[in-house]
């Protein structure tokens, strides 16, 4: 295995962002059911988010100004890493409760594995959230694991 | 919506076809809010990033092969786990197919579990995933 994740950056898994409330809005569900092309009504009409809508929602909102060259915004549950170029990498998702219109969201994120592997092409970093997502009573409504992959 | 009862590992759910479009990107990365440049910038990401064209979003499959199971499932589906892993990229002007097949029944637990995929146009799986649903007897 190489030596690309120093300890420095293996201390910080483990970490979590401060959670973050959203509120879903029936037009944002039924931007989101466009853009993916949904066919059910229920997306359509915006009464309920498709399984993958909260994909990228616990971002914080920053200025054009400081986002990355790459238009990415900057993760600040990462430290600074030797490779910078991202890829997905999957998700794994459970879920408990449908997401409706009107709903209010916590979302909490927590970096839980850094390591690197070699590609065809190179070496790798694979980086692992695990993110809860609960109502605002504390109900819980969704689990995901997600994997980025720098190279 | 299926029936528990009338379903055999094996049973394959329908297929479906994407193309995405450069306005098509636009809107999904509008939706998420993500600028990353791979997916409409093309001197970007062909120049710097060395990719052949424009990317197509790895979530963007991930969630076509959610609608794999949500339309077969219909109106009053329960999704209760999903997966995929984004293993091979996809670009701008391909052609994409969404398929899935069942792989287990369960009585007991009135779930079943599927096998999902995106393949590109010469048949290769870029895209495989899992669901498990609940269904009624």
């Amino acid at each position: 295995m190489g030596d690309l994740i120093t300890p420095e950056i293996r201390s910080w898994v483990g970490r979590s962002d401060p959670p973050q409330r959203i509120e879903v809005t029936r037009r944002d569900i039924m931007k989101y059911a466009i853009a993916t092309e949904q066919r059910l009504k229920k997306y359509r009409r915006g009464d309920e988010a498709p399984p993958m809508f909260l994909y990228d929602a616990h971002q914080s909102l920053t200025p054009i100004t400081e986002l990355r060259s790459d238009g990415l915004w900057v993760d600040t549950l990462l430290p600074e890493l030797p490779l910078t170029r991202v890829m997905a990498g999957g998700i794994r998702h459970e879920y408990y409760r449908p997401i409706k219109a009107g709903n209010v969201l916590v979302l909490t994120r927590t970096l839980t594995d850094i390591y690197e592997k070699q590609g065809t092409s190179g070496p790798l970093i694979f980086v692992v959230y695990a993110m809860r997502v609960e109502s605002e009573n504390g109900e819980l409504v969704m689990e995901e694991t997600r994997r980025r992959i720098f190279r | 919506m299926p029936r528990l009862s009338t379903l055999d590992v094996g049973t394959r759910l329908p297929e479906r076809t994407f193309e995405p479009t450069s306005v098509s990107l636009f809107l999904y990365n509008a939706a998420i809010w993500n600028a990353h440049r791979i997916h409409f910038d093309e001197s970007y990401t062909t120049e710097v990033e060395q990719y052949p064209g424009v990317v197509v979003d790895g979530p963007l499959q991930g969630d076509w092969l959610s609608q794999v199971v949500t339309e077969w499932l219909g109106e009053d589906g329960e999704l209760v786990e999903f997966e995929y892993s984004n293993r091979k990229a996809s670009y701008l002007g391909e052609r994409l197919r969404s398929g899935g097949v069942v792989t287990a029944v369960d009585p007991a637990t009135g779930t079943a579990t599927v096998d999902l995929h995106i393949k590109n146009a010469q048949g290769a799986v870029i895209s495989p995933g899992r669901a498990v649903v609940r269904l009624r007897a």
